[in-house]
């Protein structure tokens, strides 16, 4: 009786245990799972914190200013104007509506082409008062002075730099962020020179990707497929700056001789490395999707005296629609986000893309080179961190739309 | 159970016990190890490496980690405090002299040497020297075939490096007189991607460090009088100060910081560590 007793609360006990262990391992996988969202979460929402900063802040640095004599009576200028007159393309005021005199531009390290160095003293205390008479006394000067140096009792007026609005932002055709006095934050060509090269890159890679799978899948012996597959994706590990050398030194001559051009980094030569970098991708999913075809419908086909061809494109592809959709638009994921690789073969030249034989900047490419200089805080770097957004929204965009296509995709067959 | 608790927390109590008394070890032997951080110029990574290598020799209590990165990224680390010791290829901008004042940071420079800015075109161009003038009107895109400077009939190729580089700042600042890069100019993340590229295109342009052009490229003579003088890069007409794109080399650091790197600065200032940069194929400052 004693004994049963004890057998009983032995089971017992085991059972407390093996419970507690349960729950346990359930804590543990709800608190990674919970983890990651969190991890995803904050992380977009500072990704979206930092770069939506730079809407409403003014195109110049707030540590100095544009200065104009009292007597002009020019009161703003946009960005691209501050550009061309401080590159010499424009030089008279009256061509942005102004008077019909020469614009004489001023730095402050020109100060003492104006003033003697006794006047702004040894310890160049007194620079404000010099860049006082200095403004005063030109009446057609454009002054470029940092912010602290302006004195109280200043004669000049400040011009009030432009601030940057969506508008400018994605629809602006020139990204010279580091222009001084006022940068050029104009993105649209950046997105184009992305969809660009991505999108030609998936032209080359799908059909290509897509081909080896149903080799791969339905026509290869055994053999082959099992030499095949684990080499295509050993592709899929060779990092990307190995493939952006190799385009580089093969990829770019190879199509500046075949399309005799004068330059071979182009976004052509982008596509091919990136369509080679997504073709693991693509490779994997669409063959696994097919592979996934049940035995009992191909051998129905076959039965019914259809030929292996016809079962392939009758049969296996539409079955394994979805996956190959999958893994075309992960494709296109992966060749939206590389970096590294276009970075070295694309030439990065922000203009706007007109052929694939030319040079483009993509958003990754820009982020990886200017990121660093960056200083923290800065309006270029927010301006980086929009473009990151930019590309955030893009990617969503896509693993939204596999999402429903795969969805509609299953709708359909049950 | 309660044998099992009393022997878990004797357990801890002994580790904690041996903590305390490795770490009261460690602090009773006065520590010299020193480390620090060089980072920026990409231009001056080869000259900080090879000066650390050697000054680590001579002085084995310290240990130096050189990063690159360009002379932006170097001088932005600076302003934030993530490297003591910053090497840049150019002077500071006034905007980043207003940041280093808002941080209260005193700045210190040393000039350690001259880099020579080669102008390198393909070895097929015929065109053996250019103007100033003639430089700024092909980077800013107003030249924009080589017929217009006396060469063939071919679309000129500009290539530059991106804008976190010294030498793109240097460039800009010196030869562009501060106008802006023209915008179809391809922007390359190394001095080396350079020259590649430069070797394989027949039309094209850029602008190297002396030290990286080699036999796959042409340098070019360069004037900065209209064109009365023509002087090629070399380390004679750098040292001379004939060769007018020569840039000075940077050290950056905080006075509060000088104990720790002034040792390093002064070792790269001595005979030995010029040698060493007269070596790599920059101009000595002495």
């Amino acid at each position: 009786m004693q004994k049963l007793f004890l057998q009983k609360s032995i089971c017992n006990r085991v059972k407390f245990f093996r419970k507690l262990l349960e729950r346990l391992i359930e804590g543990l996988l709800m608190l990674s799972g919970g983890l990651t969202s969190l991890i995803v979460v904050l992380i977009v929402v500072f990704l979206f914190r930092e770069g939506l900063g730079i809407f409403g802040s003014p195109s110049m640095e707030t540590s100095s200013v544009l200065v104009v004599n009292k007597s002009n009576p020019i009161k703003s200028l946009t960005a691209a104007q501050i550009k061309n007159i401080f590159d010499q393309n424009i030089t008279h005021w009256n061509e942005i509506g102004g008077k019909k005199d020469t614009i004489i531009l001023f730095r402050i390290d020109d100060l003492t082409n104006y003033v003697s160095e006794e006047e702004v003293g040894a310890n160049l205390e007194n620079v404000p008062a010099c860049l006082n008479k200095v403004v005063d006394s030109i009446p057609n000067i454009l002054a470029f002075l940092p912010a602290n140096k302006i004195p109280k009792n200043f004669k000049g007026v400040i011009v009030p730099s432009e601030k940057i609005s969506p508008g400018t932002f994605l629809g602006g055709k020139e990204w010279f962020p580091t222009a001084e006095p006022a940068a050029q934050m104009g993105v649209l060509p950046l997105i184009l020179g992305t969809l660009l090269v991505s999108f030609v890159a998936i032209l080359i890679a799908l059909p290509l990707g897509l081909s080896t799978a149903i080799y791969m899948g339905e026509i290869a012996p055994d053999g082959i497929r099992r030499i095949m597959k684990p080499v295509i994706e050993l592709l899929a590990g060779i990092p990307s700056v190995v493939y952006g050398f190799f385009g580089l030194v093969v990829i770019v001559p190879l199509i500046k001789n075949a399309f005799g051009l004068d330059v071979g980094e182009t976004a052509l030569s982008g596509s091919i490395i990136l369509a080679i970098m997504a073709l693991p991708t693509i490779i994997t999913i669409s063959e696994d999707a097919m592979r996934n075809t049940p035995r009992a419908m191909k051998e129905a086909s076959l039965a019914l005296g259809a030929t292996k061809w016809q079962t392939i494109y009758k049969v296996v592809i539409p079955y394994s629609a979805s996956g190959i959709t999958a893994a075309a638009i992960l494709g296109i994921g992966r060749a939206v986000g590389e970096t590294m690789a276009v970075l070295m073969v694309t030439g990065n030249a922000s203009v706007m893309p007109h052929s694939i034989l030319q040079p483009v900047r993509t958003i990754p490419a820009t982020i990886a080179a200017e990121l660093g200089e960056a200083p923290q805080g800065g309006l270029h770097y927010q301006a980086l961190f929009a473009l990151g957004c930019i590309l955030f929204l893009i990617t969503l965009i896509i693993n939204l739309s596999v999402e429903s296509i795969s969805k509609r995709k299953k709708g359909e067959r049950h | 159970m309660k044998t099992k608790f009393l022997l878990f927390s004797i357990v801890l109590m002994a580790t904690s016990c041996g903590e305390k008394n490795t770490s009261e070890a460690s602090t009773a032997i006065p520590i010299e190890k020193k480390s620090f951080t060089i980072k920026g110029s990409d231009t001056m990574l080869p000259v900080s490496q090879k000066e650390a290598e050697d000054f680590m020799k001579t002085d084995s209590l310290t240990s130096i980690s050189v990063v690159g990165g360009g002379s932006g990224v170097g001088i932005s680390a600076l302003i934030d405090g993530s490297t003591d010791l910053c090497m840049a290829s150019r002077d500071l901008k006034t905007e980043e002299k207003l940041k280093f004042s808002d941080k209260k940071m005193n700045i210190t420079e040393t000039v350690v040497g001259y880099d020579a800015l080669s102008i390198i075109v393909n070895t097929e161009n015929k065109v053996a020297q250019l103007t100033r003038e003639q430089l700024e009107e092909i980077f800013t895109g107003k030249i924009k075939n080589w017929k217009e400077v006396g060469g063939a009939n071919e679309k000129i190729v500009v290539y530059s490096r991106e804008s976190s580089s010294g030498t793109y700042e240097f460039f800009k600042e010196h030869v562009m007189g501060k106008k802006n890069y023209a915008n179809d100019v391809l922007s390359l993340s190394s001095t080396g991607a350079i020259v590649q590229s430069v070797s394989q295109t027949k039309g094209a342009i850029g602008y190297v460090g002396m030290a990286y052009a080699d036999q796959s490229v042409k340098s070019l003579g360069v004037s900065y009088d209209q064109g009365k003088t023509f002087v090629l890069p070399s380390l004679a007409t750098a040292l001379d100060k004939t060769y007018p794109v020569s840039r000075p080399l940077f050290y950056f650091y905080d006075a509060s910081k000088s104990l720790l790197v002034k040792p390093f600065v002064d070792y790269v200032l001595s005979a030995a560590g010029q040698k060493i940069l007269g070596d790599i194929g920059y101009v000595p400052v002495k």
